[in-house]
């Protein structure tokens, strides 16, 4: 490979001018499902996850982030040129996700708006496609949503951790922005770490093979090149948040990387909320934003089955403390929780077998 | 199916969008181009704050078709803080009790399949209780 | 002076029909009222439905009926003001025989519940509020007056059991009423134990559903030939109100059912105290009590209590739902309002037996359609001979 500089930046500097996120109300346990599977024994992945109510889905969750973010941002919905959703749990396999939210927050019809998949990573890959859409002029704003409602099958290892949030980030020119985003990278190659194939309802995944040669080398080759590339170091951060299936590989790929506990800890909302997939990154991004002081930096790094991760570096403006409580906080909406049981959560979760 | 029907009604639906009267500043919900208040024609768009309070409400144990799934639920009549009272289910109540006066806030959610599962899906408002602080 | 007079009732008893259709009961109810008027040759049909169309995927009823009862080549056509489609026929056919047009007219109220239940049944009811601020979050008409009653009880400072009075005076009715799907007293007891429905509205606060049908036959008074002492319309009145409990400015204010009341009264040269009986729409417990304030019978927030103290009895100072009313007679949806003048013809008649109003002369028949969406009232009066 010839030599070229690995992380990437727009022409023009670009930042987040408005975030906002959302947790759904009700929690499951872990040791709930543990009740029901195992009888009680085995570790237990997360404390509790969101589920949300019979009536939301990524769409409405979708709105409500997006309309925190709005408010933070202090712009007109009409000057956003591209709403774009990341998920893996769209309402429908063919009918967009992000013309909904387009039109409920008022930003039709002067806009582009497209769902993204990608696993785990859809909302990042919209967030760097909203870098880019700002960063090289096209459009004054965009608006980046990483939400899932996520899926696993009764009883297996994922439905521990299965959760619903996520977060929205409108992307815009740097100067107005509460946060630089300075530079981005993507490392991604074709891992079969989890899958879910057409007219499937709950995800496949290769169990053990889902950490090292998965999860574990897609995060760290996109960490470590990206701070290479632009000459940084773990001690360098304030905060760094990854991305998050359970509480326990956060926590160890972080130590592998050089950073400390401390330094993942507000962004680390998975043990309260569970693994809110395309979400998880980004709304553990919003749990810093909440905290964070002017001229902090913050590494993140997303994770999406098969595979990929994309890292940036971002850094708070002193514009933070004027906005971020001009919406809900994620602390807010984790401390709204409402515990449900076991048949609650099926009901809930649409697993009531009716025909 | 209802396709054009709710169709036309989105902006309402998903966004608690209703008039002004330029005349008097009268605020309306649902819209009705013509201004209660004084008479004269309203059809300046508004876009409500989605705050307001229970006037009344009561729990729906016997749904309608199309909300079985839901139920029970809570509807409640919910005066809007620009004067407008609109009907509306209230949603993510947890365990929390509703009374009258209780505030609340518009959020936008699923209301019911537009047939069956196969249909569209139907979103509009609802209003929860305001989350702690944020008042 | 010309007088609209009712000179034929029939009825068929209210409840659960499972071997009759809409064209069957209704044409019984038609033949019954013809059959007691001494059989004259009617001109025109009005009949008074809710739901035909949704719940039996019928529409154009009233030929349907028309052919039925044998009287093809008549004119009929169907009226529709949700509840108060019943008085909205009756009002049909008055206008119809007053101006001349008509000199013989059938005003008939048929509605079949029982052939849909549970939530196809409530999403048929809610076809009667607005379908897209009111249906469209799921409402339900049993909610609306749910609501109703919960600001009221606080508005009014009332307990829950405010309403028993309602319930209890409508059961004692019924059981003097052969008709009545219900014909059994109930305990104060009994009221307070019952299942809640939606709160604070309980199974006694709500009318049950039931097939029926009932019919009258109007004509002018110089071209009545019977010997039998007929009753005569004083008033016939029809008022709105918004559709939606929502665009009220004060929702326990039932201000169609006042302002149909006063025209009503206006036109019969009565007031309030002159009132005999008054049979009105206890759809819901709530709506009766709204509506006995609105027309003026008590001050705003009072009607409970006079229930309560049994001023609404058959001896009381306004006796009310004379054969039972809604709650046990039955909602009969389109029917009631003609089931209702029925009763009240009984009642001018003398034929009410256990339960005549001692010199009934006056009696005040009243149909809501929705939360008080639409009224109609008409007063109907003993011939003075």
């Amino acid at each position: 490979m010839s030599e070229q500089q690995l992380h990437m930046t727009p022409d023009k500097p670009v930042g987040i001018i408005g975030y906002g996120s959302y947790v759904p109300r009700y929690r499951l346990a872990a040791k709930e499902v543990a009740r029901v599977w195992t009888g009680g024994k085995g570790g237990l992945p997360i404390k509790e996850k969101s589920v949300p109510g019979l009536d939301e889905d990524v769409v409405t969750m979708s709105i409500e982030a997006a309309r925190n973010a709005l408010a933070r941002a202090c712009i007109s919905p009409q000057d956003i040129r591209a709403v774009w959703v990341g998920s893996e749990s769209h309402p429908y396999a063919v009918k967009p996700t992000s013309t909904l939210v387009a039109e409920a927050i008022g930003a039709v019809p002067h806009t582009q708006a497209a769902d993204w998949e990608f696993a785990c990573k859809a909302g990042t890959e919209a967030f760097v496609a909203a870098m880019g859409l700002v960063g090289s002029g096209m459009g004054k704003y965009a608006l980046a949503i990483g939400m899932d409602t996520a899926q696993g099958k009764p009883g297996d290892a994922l439905e521990y951790t299965a959760g619903a949030g996520g977060a929205a980030y409108i992307v815009g020119p740097a100067e107005d922005s509460l946060a630089r985003v300075n530079a981005t990278y993507s490392f991604v190659t074709d891992t079969p770490d989890f899958w879910r194939r057409e007219y499937q309802k709950y995800p496949e995944h290769g169990m053990r093979f889902t950490g090292e040669p998965a999860y574990f080398k897609h995060i760290s080759e996109a960490a470590t090149t990206l701070m290479h590339s632009i000459g940084t170091t773990a001690k360098d951060y304030k905060w760094a948040v990854f991305h998050q299936p359970n509480t326990k590989f956060p926590q160890k790929v972080a130590g592998q990387l050089g950073f400390s506990l401390e330094q993942i800890q507000p962004g680390l909302l998975v043990p309260v909320i569970g693994n809110t997939y395309a979400g998880a990154a980004m709304i553990g991004l919003t749990g810093v934003l909440d905290i964070a002081e002017p001229g902090d930096r913050i590494l993140m790094v997303s994770f999406g089955s098969g595979a990929g991760s994309d890292a940036f570096d971002i850094e708070v403006t002193d514009k933070i403390s004027e906005r971020r409580n001009l919406a809900k906080k994620t602390g807010e909406y984790i401390a709204r929780r409402t515990e449900i049981d076991y048949a609650t959560y099926v009901r809930y979760r649409g697993k009531l077998a009716m025909k | 199916m209802e396709i054009a029907r709710h169709w036309r009604l989105k902006q309402q639906r998903y966004g608690l969008v209703g008039e002004v009267c330029p005349h008097c500043d009268h605020k309306i919900f649902p819209p009705r181009d013509v201004c209660p208040n004084c008479g004269d024609e309203a059809k300046e768009p508004f876009n409500f704050s989605g705050q307001g309070e229970v006037f009344s409400f009561t729990t729906i144990y016997e749904a309608p078709a199309g909300f079985e799934a839901n139920a029970p639920y809570t509807v409640a009549l919910v005066k809007l803080d620009e004067g407008p009272m609109v009907t509306a289910q209230l949603t993510d109540l947890g365990e929390q009790p509703v009374e009258i006066g209780m505030p609340v806030e518009m959020v936008t959610r699923k209301m019911r399949n537009d047939g069956d599962e196969r249909g569209v899906i139907l979103y509009g408002y609802k209003f929860r209780p305001v989350l702690a602080g944020l008042r | 002076m010309e007088e609209i007079l009712i000179t034929g009732v029939g009825q068929i008893p209210a409840g659960e029909h499972w071997d009759s259709s809409l064209r069957e009961m209704g044409a019984k109810a038609v033949r019954l009222a013809l059959q007691n008027a001494g059989n004259p040759e009617p001109q025109a049909l009005f009949v008074g439905n809710m739901l035909s169309m949704n719940i039996s995927n019928q529409a154009h009823l009233a030929t349907l009926i028309a052919d039925r009862a044998d009287l093809v080549g008549i004119e009929a056509a169907t009226v529709e003001a949700g509840g108060a489609s019943g008085g909205a026929a009756i009002r049909q056919a008055v206008l119809a025989v007053k101006s001349g047009l008509v000199d013989c007219a059938i005003a008939l109220g048929v509605e079949k519940f029982t052939d849909k239940a549970g939530g196809e049944l409530e999403s048929a009811l809610a076809t009667n509020m607005d379908g897209d601020f009111e249906a469209m979050q799921g409402l339900t008409t049993t909610s609306q007056a749910a609501m109703l009653m919960q600001r009221y009880l606080m508005q009014y400072k009332a307990e829950r059991s405010a309403f028993a009075g309602f319930a209890l005076n409508a059961h004692k009715n019924g059981a003097g009423n052969p008709n009545a799907m219900f014909q059994k007293a109930i305990k104060a007891d009994t009221y307070l134990k019952a299942e809640m429905v939606s709160e604070p509205l309980n199974m006694f606060d709500i009318a049950p559903f039931v097939d029926g049908a009932a019919a009258i036959v109007l004509t002018r008074s110089s071209l009545y030939k019977g010997s039998a002492q007929p009753v005569k319309v004083s008033a016939s009145a029809l008022s709105t109100d918004t559709l939606s409990l929502h665009d009220r400015v004060d929702v326990l204010e039932f201000r169609s059912v006042a302002r149909c009341a006063q025209k009503a009264f206006d036109q019969a040269g009565l007031r309030p105290g002159q009132i005999n009986l008054f049979e009105y729409d206890d759809q819901f417990g709530i709506f009766a009590a709204l509506a006995l304030e609105a027309t003026g019978f008590c001050e705003r927030g009072q009607a409970w209590k006079m229930a309560l103290e049994d001023e609404i009895g058959v001896g009381g100072r306004l006796p009310c739902a004379t054969f039972g009313g809604n709650k046990a007679r039955g909602f009969a949806g389109g029917a009631t309002g003609i089931y209702q003048a029925v009763e009240a013809v009984l009642q001018l008649r003398g034929d009410a037996k256990a339960n005549q109003v001692p010199g009934a002369t006056h009696a005040m028949i009243q149909g809501i359609g929705g939360p008080g969406s639409t009224c109609v009232s008409h007063i109907l009066s003993k011939m003075e001979s």
